[in-house]
């Protein structure tokens, strides 16, 4: 909106004086050794703190931030007046800068050690270190992002995958929210003619065609079905997914999580039920961070699976959003198994057929990928299809289920795909499109299903011929729903639209 | 004038100071009162206890209800006003009202001391010496005609500007703006041929703007409708030149929703006509208004323009049009009660608060007339809430969000419309009327009345049940709508759009319930909540929601320089801007949701802390 014409001269309404913003400083390049390190810092204080520390190699202190956004070549200087690193400084004035701050950046010599020693100076000097995330938080609050980016700044520092950080950087450059702008903005054009036909009822305006608006609201819908449908991976990325690792004792459940997690773990301890109270255990599988849900039942010793493996295995198959169920690939499905996927969302189950090695084979020996298929003892075969006059129906119940992984947590073989199984699943066959919008946040997700609701709420009023004043009333609630994602109102909108659009006047 | 009413009414000594008496009333521009959202205001104007409603119903040459088919919420009336009678009513009753001096005069300055006011100088020397003043402007501070390439100081054609209150409110503290208004010429309507035009009726209603009388329907005259030509559009784009919109002799902001055909040219060229609506001031006069036709532009191209438009070709010119630019006050400076927030017992109403329109006016003179005079006794000011009234919209809006055109009020800009309608106006609003002294407490007890009898309808319908009867669903099928076969209420059937409740109350009488008997505008009420139950829930429920924030006050001196998170645009406008409540902090242009749950956060813990001191001192 424009600025109101509000003089800034006015002795009463001025602006009273700004509050003291501290001046924060962090390393700013991921640790590790480059050959540049980076040393940030932003606030009022950059400038003068860095007049301190700094000694140029030409000229005086006074050069810095004489000129904003220049590299000035000099040294680094401790507190008796020592040469800390050989540097170069950056200043940049506010508000051109990513914080609309006074911003200085010192470019040292890489690996941890320097950086820290001059972050040491600027700390000395009374700079305060940042908290994580400090810079961008400051950049939102200055107006320099959106909410939609700003959320998805915590996103990126809570990142834990790399495909996780991608698609959160992502989001940070704009993308929900030039999407979720674009689609607000296409049912505020709706609004603005249902609007405009009752606030100008007297004016020269074309009676509504109301099946033309239902089917805009409706288009605008499916796009937010889709964007609700990457909720789920937008969770997955963000949180993690739930997942249960069940079956029966001894089919190799932990050695399968070692193997996934390729390093040895405390978890196949000689020592039954030592590591059982970790609460959580994470791993990462095909770009995916996998939270496993009952670990400790991982662990239990085979004496306790007797009384509660099954138990504690169908509460963990409730709460989890992937399952993958383990059994011995020699033995094939015992009763107990089906018993276990009894109920089971196949959708969301993968089976894993574990110490493969162990099968006989005929001919070639382990290498992935041979066919595989249910027999009707629900063993499993290899080969050449020695029992494929089996037909699916045979198998009941367990036909929905997608054929299972053979893997072998002992020699490492099917690993691979299973992880590729995990990923398909997660993303539902879908390659993860990190350039799409992804809805970050549950609260994103909550208002997208709001704005979605009333959005249906809306077609089925103009089907029906409810009428104009109720039509717009579930219009106006999707509105304010995605404006609450995108942080834009929605009466200057709208009446800018119906001016724009309508020729309104007498 | 509703002001001084209002004033004078409360028992105040009032004095009304006007440049010219003869002026009082007087409409400037289209002689008309209501249109959607507007009409709104003026119902509310009057279950509060104004004039305005009382006076129109008194001099109307036409009304209509508009929107019928969009629902109860955005219908409203419109009536177009005989010119004179309006003026003349409205002189009758200042003249009748007790308390009410009027005395003509140009307020020169104002006597300021202390940030407080304590009296007015006039230009003949006088002094009024008064702790409340409601300044009321209009056009006229350092008013300004403009036509074609002319421009003089004028309050409005032919009269005289204020031109020296202006420096004394600023030398106050007081920020003034400038805006512009426009309006079209008139014709002489002895000289104009209906015959090419589309007449425009009114209609025969049952009632009149007033909840409080039914005056007897009055004779009403014929409106008419042409539209604009390619000369016309011609004419106007080969004048453009002289328009003081192109050479820039219009300097202020102008409406939007009211442009010049000028304007409207230029905007929507691909538009080839637009619309007239010619129509006659008044019974004792030929002067017809050429609604459409706005334009500053010289007078000899406005004669062109209005010849090149059908039915207008001989039409005489009897006034031209004109724009006229005015000083307003930044709305911004004052408090939800329309005081100034630096200078206390200023309050000021209508286009000098940046407005357009008789009922925004009316609206805000009400309200500055009631709080002035509450001031005086020393009272709690009255506000009226967005959730209560368009009233209570349209100020808000004005102080905290401000204005960058003169505003007009649109139900859109109402996030309760549903239930700020035409029919519950003084269900809302008589009760406040009545404590403040300006209904009467009968008044107050006819609408109790109704609310009881709604309520006693509402009851009856929820307890009948209808069992499936051939009869019944013989009539149920000629509606429209699917008969029953499981016995419902006669509240689920009022549910259906297509059943009306004059029908149904004859099919409960058939079928053996005695139903009493109700008025209309009982049937009305009990119908509209019926269909709308489901929404109207929605939104009180919201306002529940909403209250919570919206009512939450932050304390005057509150100090947003010590709280971290909010945005630094958000920071300057709340430090400048000083809401008194979250509601209104949180539709400030600038201020986001997010910068309203820090600041929730921040009251909160303020709270707390405050609770923590006083139980420690309470203790022992």
């Amino acid at each position: 909106m424009a600025p109101r014409a509000i003089p800034t001269s006015e002795p009463h309404m001025e602006t009273s004086q700004k509050p003291t913003v501290e001046t924060i400083a962090a390393i700013s390049t991921a640790g590790g050794a480059g050959a540049i390190g980076i040393v940030r810092m932003s606030g009022p204080q950059a400038v003068p703190i860095a007049k301190q520390v700094f000694r140029p190699i030409r000229g005086g202190a006074d050069r810095v931030g004489a000129e904003s956004h220049r590299l000035l070549y000099g040294h680094i200087v401790g507190a008796a007046g020592e040469y800390v690193d050989e540097v170069l400084l950056a200043v940049m004035r506010a508000p051109a800068t990513y914080t609309r701050e006074d911003v200085v950046e010192v470019h040292c010599h890489g690996g941890p050690a320097a950086q820290r020693a001059v972050l040491a100076i600027l700390l000395q000097k009374g700079a305060r270190p940042a908290e994580p995330g400090e810079f961008t938080k400051r950049a939102f609050l200055n107006g320099r992002i959106d909410l939609t980016q700003a959320e998805s700044v915590s996103s990126v520092i809570r990142a834990r995958t790399t495909t996780a950080l991608r698609a959160a950087v992502r989001q940070l450059e704009g993308g929900l929210g030039d999407r979720l702008r674009d689609l607000r903005r296409q049912l505020v054009s709706v609004l603005a003619e249902l609007e405009a036909g009752i606030d100008f009822s007297e004016e020269d305006i074309d009676d509504l065609d109301r099946e033309g608006l239902a089917s805009r609201v409706a288009r605008v819908c499916r796009q937010l079905e889709g964007l609700l449908a990457t909720a789920f991976t937008a969770r997955a990325l963000e949180e993690g997914v739930r997942t249960a690792i069940v079956g029966r004792p001894n089919v190799g459940k932990s050695s399968l999580l070692n193997a996934l997690l390729m390093r040895e773990r405390a978890i196949v301890s000689e020592i039954p039920g030592t590591t059982r109270d970790t609460i959580e255990e994470t791993l990462e599988c095909g770009g995916i961070l996998l939270r496993l849900v009952d670990t400790a039942g991982l662990r239990e010793g085979r004496d306790h699976v007797e009384v509660l493996g099954i138990e504690r295995s169908r509460a963990a198959l409730d709460s989890a959003d992937l399952i993958l169920a383990v059994f011995d690939a020699a033995e094939g499905l015992s009763g107990e198994d089906r018993h276990l996927l009894d109920g089971v969302d196949p959708a969301r189950t993968i089976l894993v057929a574990n110490k493969i090695d162990l099968v006989p084979t005929r001919g070639d020996g382990l290498a992935g990928g041979e066919a595989a298929w249910w027999g009707k003892s629900g063993r499993l075969s290899r080969g050449d299809g020695a029992n494929s006059a089996d037909s699916p129906e045979d198998l009941g119940e367990l036909s929905q289920f997608a054929p299972p992984i053979l893997v072998s947590a002992t020699t490492g073989h099917g690993i691979d795909e299973l992880r590729d199984a995990v990923s398909q699943l997660v993303l539902e066959g879908k390659d993860l499109d990190l350039e799409e919008p992804l809805l970050a946040t549950e609260r994103q997700r909550r208002l997208t299903e709001e704005a979605h609701r009333h959005g249906e709420q809306t077609v089925r009023a103009l089907e029906e011929g409810l009428p104009d004043e109720l039509v717009s009333e579930d219009l106006r609630a999707a509105i304010v729903a995605l404006g609450a994602i995108t942080g834009e109102s929605i009466v200057p909108d709208l009446i800018d639209e119906i001016f724009t659009r309508f020729c309104i006047g007498k | 004038m509703e002001a001084a009413l209002a004033s004078a009414r409360m028992g105040r000594r009032t004095a009304l100071v006007t440049l010219s008496i003869d002026k009082i009333a007087l409409m400037p521009c289209n002689p008309a009162v209501g249109g959607v959202g507007k009409g709104q205001l003026t119902r509310e104007i009057d279950a509060l206890g104004g004039e305005q409603g009382r006076n129109i119903d008194k001099s109307y040459i036409q009304i209509k209800m508009l929107n019928t088919s969009k629902g109860p919420a955005v219908r409203a009336l419109r009536a177009q006003a005989d010119k004179r009678l309006y003026e003349d009513s409205m002189k009758v009753v200042l003249a009748a009202t007790p308390n009410l001096e009027i005395v003509e005069g140009e307020v020169v300055g104002v006597d300021v001391s202390r940030e407080t006011v304590r009296g007015l100088w006039l230009n003949d020397g006088r002094y009024l010496a008064t702790r409340t003043f409601v300044l009321a402007s209009g056009t006229f501070l350092r008013g300004k005609v403009i036509v074609g390439g002319c421009s003089y100081p004028a309050g409005r054609v032919g009269e005289l500007p204020a031109t020296h209150l202006s420096r004394s409110l600023e030398e106050a503290g007081i920020v003034l703006g400038r805006f512009q208004s426009a309006t079209p010429p008139r014709v002489d309507g002895r000289t104009i041929d209906r015959g090419k035009m589309i007449v425009q009726p009114g209609e025969e209603l049952p009632a009149g703007f007033s909840h409080w009388q039914t005056p007897a329907p009055r004779a009403q005259l014929l409106c008419y409708l042409t539209y604009t030509s390619a000369t016309t559009h011609q004419t106007v784009s080969e004048h453009l030149y002289l328009s003081p919109l192109k050479s820039g002799t219009v300097s202020g902001k102008g409406p939007r929703y009211c442009p010049s055909i000028d304007r409207k040219i230029i905007n929507f060229p691909e538009k080839d006509r637009h619309p007239v609506f010619v129509e006659p001031e008044g019974a004792t006069t030929h002067e017809v208004y050429l609604q459409g036709l706005t334009t500053s532009l010289p007078v000899h191209v406005q004669e062109l323009i209005i010849s090149a438009t059908p039915g207008l070709e001989r039409a005489r010119l009897i006034r031209p049009g004109y724009a006229v630019e005015y000083d307003y006050l930044i709305p911004e400076q004052l408090t939800l009660w329309l005081e100034s927030k630096t200078v206390s017992g200023l309050f000021s109403a209508g286009q000098v608060n940046g407005t357009s329109g008789y009922e925004e006016a009316a609206a805000q003179g009400l309200i500055a007339g009631i709080n002035a005079a509450l001031a005086a006794r020393g009272e709690e000011p009255f506000i009226l809430g967005r959730d209560q009234a368009y009233i209570g919209v349209l100020i808000d809006d004005l102080v905290t969000k401000g204005v960058d055109e003169p505003y007009r009020m649109f139900t859109s800009r109402a996030e309760y419309r549903l239930l700020l309608r035409h029919d519950n106006a003084d269900e809302r609003l008589a009760e406040f009327g009545q404590r403040l002294g300006l209904l009467e407490p009968a008044q107050l007890r006819a609408v109790e009345n109704r609310r009881n009898q709604v309520a006693e309808l509402q009851a009856f319908l929820e307890s009948t049940t209808l069992r499936d009867d051939a009869q019944l669903n013989s009539e149920l099928e000629t509606m429209g709508t699917s008969p029953i076969s499981e016995p419902q209420t006669a509240a689920q059937l009022l549910r259906r759009p297509q059943v009306a409740l004059p029908d149904l109350l004859r099919m409960l009488e058939a079928t053996g319930h005695s139903t009493g008997r109700y008025d209309e505008k009982v049937l009305e009420q009990v119908e509209i909540r019926a269909r709308y139950d489901g929404y109207i829930q929605r939104q009180l429920s919201e306002i529940r929601r909403q209250r919570a924030t919206e009512h939450r006050a932050i304390p005057p001196g509150f100090s947003y320089d010590s709280i971290e998170g909010i945005t630094v645009e958000a920071r300057d406008k709340l430090t400048r801007l000083r809401p008194a409540t979250l509601g209104q902090a949180s539709r400030i242009a600038g201020v986001s949701p997010a910068d309203i749950s820090v600041l929730l956060l921040h009251l909160h813990r303020a709270d707390s802390e405050a609770a923590g001191i006083s139980a420690t001192v309470s203790r022992p």
